[in-house]
C-alpha cells in the first residue's frame, strides 16, 4: 500500500504542509476562505529540533494500536487505510494515548481526527506531498 | 553613517485580504525581510533588506506576495541616472570596489536577437524530426587533416582522444565553493543522464562526485585549486582557465567564510582561508608556455584526455585564438562578456570584453583562414538563454555551447545577482548548509534533464526545417543566418548577410 513517507534531509521546516493539510480537510475551495484568522488543526505535524525537522502523520499501521484501543469502535481498516468515524467517537482520547507517533489530535469539533491520505476528502491524493517544496514529504509504496 | 543616501530598491507588496499568516515567506527569507507581528496578527515586512530573489513569492500559498520596483526617484537626468548617483554613495560611505554577481545587466546589444535563422521552401524539402532520423551528437577534440589509409587500403581510424556528446551542450565551469554541494550534484546527475558533461569549475571535484567521472571535465585554473593526479585523471577532460567571460584579467575569489570543512579538503587550502587566484598564470606568458602547461597535463593523464583552453572573449581572441591551435590544445572555450560569476568587480564585468557572437565569428573565420580550423573544436558560452542561440552559435562556427546560467535558472535561480552575499535563498550560491538543503538534487537534476532534452527537441525541429538532419552539417553554414537591424561592419565581422538579400 501506498503511504506518506518523510525524508528529514530535504524538510526546510517551512510547515507548508501543515497549511495544505488543514486547507484539504477543510471542505472549502479557496485556500485563503479556508484558513485567513483561523486557527488550523493540520493532521500532520512538524516536528522540529535545531536544523532537523520533519512532517509527522499517521503511519497507517498493519496493527494499529489506535484502533485497538478505540472503546466506541470508531477507527476502522479499509485496505489498510486507517479512517476514523467521527459521528461514533466519544473524545476519550484512548487513541491519542495508545498511538506512539502522535498521530491524532482533536478536531475543531473536539472529536478526534487523523490523516486519511486525503482519500476522503475531495482532494483524492495527499496535498501535504503535492505542496511540499522540496520532496521532503513523498507518497509511494516501499 | 548616519544619513542614509539609499532607498530600497524594491517594494514589497502583500496583499492582505489574501496573507493567511503562515509564515513562510518569514521562514524562508534568508534576507530576514518578512516578521511576524504577534500584537497585530499580520505579517510586515523590512525592505531595505529584500534583494528581488522571490523564494517569499514562489512559496507562498495565497499568492499574497510580489515585489515592485520603487517608484522613489532622483531628478530626472539622463547622464546621472539613479543607479550612477547611488553607485557613488555606496563607494563613497565604504571605500571599497563595487562587487556584483552574475552575467552584466547593462543593455548591450544582444547579437543572438539580430539573427534569424532559414528554413526550406519548394526547392528544397524540409525534415519531420518525429519521423526521419536527426543526428544531434558531437565529437570534440582534433580532426585529422587528411583521410589516411593502412597498407591493405583500410581506413585509419586512430584520433586523438575525443569527447562524444549527445547534445551539442554542456555545463560549463561553477566552482564547488561558489556553487553548493547540491548544485554540483544536480549538475552531475544531469549531465551522466544527458550522455553531456558538467565541469568542475576552479574549485577541485568533491570525492562524492568522482563517480561522475565519465561526465565530468575538470578544471584547472591559475590557483591551482584541488589539483592532483587523481583529479586530472577522474574527468573526460582536462580544461586549463585563462579567463573568465564576466571579469577578463582577474581570477576567482572565494572568501574564507565559505572555505567549510568539505570544501577546504576538496581545495587543499586551509578552513576559512581565502582562496584567491592570481589574475594570470604565474608559469603562462607566452604561447610557448601555454604548451607546456597543455603537453604537462597530457603528459599527466597519458594522453587520454583532450585538453580544453578556456578564455575570456577579448579585442584580439583571433589571434589569441589561433595562437591557442598551435600551442596543442584540442578545444578552445571562448566565454563572452555577458557570462556569469558568483563574484565579480561591477565594473569590470560591466565594461571588459566582448560579445561572444562577434569572438566566435571572428575566430571560425581566422581559424578556416589559417587552415587550422580541424586542429580544435570551438566550444562558446556566455548567455546562451535557448535552443535558438544554440543553433544561431552552431551556424556561426561553434562545435558545441556551454550553459551555466540558463542550468541555474533551472535550478530555481531567480537571477537577483546578490550572489556574492552568500545567502542564495533557493541554495545555489550558499555554503549555509541551511540553504543548501533547500535545493533537493533529485528535483534539480529532473529540472536541468526536461530543459536539455526539450532544447534538443527544438534543435531537431529547426534544424529539420533547414532541411538539415546532422548537426555536424549545420556547423559554420552561416547561409543559414541573416543579419536584421546590423550596420555593414557588424555584418562583416559575424560573416553573414543581412535579412533579405
Amino acid at each position: 500500500m501506498k503511504r506518506v513517507y518523510v525524508n528529514e534531509t530535504w524538510c526546510l521546516g517551512c510547515h507548508l504542509c501543515e497549511y495544505y493539510c488543514a486547507y484539504a480537510n477543510s471542505g472549502l475551495n479557496d485556500m485563503v476562505k479556508a484558513l485567513k484568522d483561523k486557527e488550523i488543526r493540520p493532521r500532520l505535524t512538524i516536528e522540529q529540533e535545531g536544523t532537523i525537522s520533519f512532517a509527522v502523520s499517521c503511519r497507517h499501521c498493519t496493527e494499529p494500536l489506535c484502533m485497538k484501543s478505540c472503546i466506541a469502535g470508531a477507527i476502522s481498516c479499509k485496505d489498510g487505510l486507517i479512517v476514523i468515524d467521527q459521528s461514533k467517537c466519544v473524545n476519550c482520547y484512548s487513541c491519542i494515548m495508545a498511538c506512539p507517533y502522535g498521530a491524532l489530535m482533536p478536531s475543531v469539533e473536539q472529536v478526534m481526527q487523523k490523516c486519511e491520505l486525503c482519500a476522503t476528502n475531495s482532494h483524492g491524493q495527499p496535498v501535504c506531498v503535492q505542496g511540499c517544496p522540496n520532496k521532503a514529504i513523498v507518497y509511494e509504496e516501499r | 553613517m548616519a544619513i542614509n543616501y539609499l532607498y530600497p530598491d524594491f517594494e514589497v507588496q502583500r496583499n492582505e485580504s489574501r496573507c493567511i499568516t503562515c509564515r513562510v515567506c518569514e521562514r524562508q527569507c534568508a534576507n530576514l525581510v518578512h516578521h511576524y507581528d504577534e500584537q497585530a496578527g499580520r505579517m510586515t515586512s523590512d525592505e531595505s533588506l529584500c534583494v528581488n530573489c522571490h523564494r517569499c513569492v514562489s512559496l507562498c500559498p495565497t499568492r499574497a506576495l510580489k515585489i515592485v520596483k520603487t517608484d522613489h526617484v532622483f531628478k530626472e537626468n539622463a547622464n546621472w541616472r539613479g543607479e550612477v548617483i547611488q553607485d557613488i554613495y555606496r563607494q563613497a560611505e565604504t571605500g571599497g570596489v563595487l562587487l556584483a554577481s552574475m552575467g552584466t545587466p547593462k543593455p548591450y546589444p544582444v547579437y543572438w536577437d539580430k539573427m534569424l535563422i532559414n528554413a526550406s521552401q519548394v526547392t528544397n524539402p524540409s525534415i519531420d524530426p518525429l519521423r526521419e532520423p536527426m543526428e544531434t551528437t558531437t565529437f570534440l577534440g582534433k580532426k585529422s587533416t587528411a583521410i589516411q589509409r593502412d597498407e591493405q587500403g583500410k581506413l585509419i581510424t586512430d584520433t586523438t582522444p575525443q569527447l562524444k556528446l549527445a547534445i551539442p551542450i554542456m555545463f560549463s565551469a561553477m566552482s564547488y565553493g561558489s556553487i553548493s554541494y547540491n548544485a554540483h550534484k544536480s549538475l552531475a546527475l544531469a549531465a551522466e543522464r544527458l550522455g553531456t558533461l558538467y565541469n568542475t569549475g576552479e574549485g577541485g571535484l568533491h570525492e562524492d562526485f568522482y563517480r561522475h567521472g565519465k561526465n565530468t571535465i575538470v578544471q584547472v585554473a591559475s590557483g591551482r585549486f584541488g589539483v592532483h593526479p587523481g583529479y586530472l585523471n577522474a574527468g573526460a577532460a582536462i580544461e586549463i582557465k585563462m579567463g573568465q567571460g564576466a571579469k577578463p584579467g582577474i581570477g576567482g575569489h572565494l572568501p574564507g567564510s565559505k572555505i567549510g570543512q568539505d570544501i577546504s579538503k576538496t581545495r587543499m587550502i586551509p578552513l576559512h582561508s581565502d582562496a584567491i587566484s592570481p589574475a594570470p598564470h604565474h608559469d603562462i606568458y607566452s604561447i610557448e608556455d601555454l604548451r607546456q602547461l597543455v603537453y604537462a597535463l597530457k603528459e599527466a593523464t597519458n594522453y587520454t584526455k583532450p585538453v580544453i583552453v578556456k578564455v575570456a572573449a577579448v579585442h584580439n581572441i583571433s589571434a589569441i585564438a589561433s595562437g591557442i591551435a598551435r600551442s596543442g590544445a584540442d578545444i578552445i572555450a571562448i566565454d563572452g562578456f555577458r557570462g556569469g560569476t558568483g563574484a565579480a568587480p561591477a565594473r569590470i564585468r560591466d565594461n571588459v570584453g566582448i560579445p561572444i557572437e562577434l569572438a566566435l565569428a571572428s575566430v571560425d573565420e581566422r581559424l578556416r583562414a589559417e587552415g587550422i580550423r580541424n586542429q580544435v573544436s570551438l566550444v562558446v558560452g556566455g548567455s546562451i538563454r535557448s535552443s535558438a542561440d544554440v543553433i544561431k552559435a552552431i551556424a556561426l562556427g561553434a562545435d558545441a555551447i556551454y550553459i551555466a546560467t540558463s542550468a541555474l535558472i533551472a535550478l530555481g535561480c531567480h537571477l537577483c545577482r546578490t550572489c556574492h552575499s552568500g545567502k542564495c535563498n533557493w541554495g545555489i550560491a550558499t555554503q549555509n548548509p541551511e540553504l543548501v538543503k533547500r535545493l533537493n538534487p533529485e528535483i534539480g537534476s529532473e529540472h536541468l534533464v526536461n530543459l536539455l532534452t526539450a532544447w534538443n527537441h527544438e534543435i531537431k525541429e529547426m534544424m529539420g526545417g533547414m532541411g538539415i538532419n546532422s548537426i555536424e552539417a549545420l556547423k559554420g553554414n552561416r547561409l543559414m543566418l541573416r543579419g536584421i537591424g546590423l550596420c555593414d561592419a557588424e555584418l562583416k565581422i559575424l560573416g553573414i548577410s543581412h535579412a533579405g538579400a
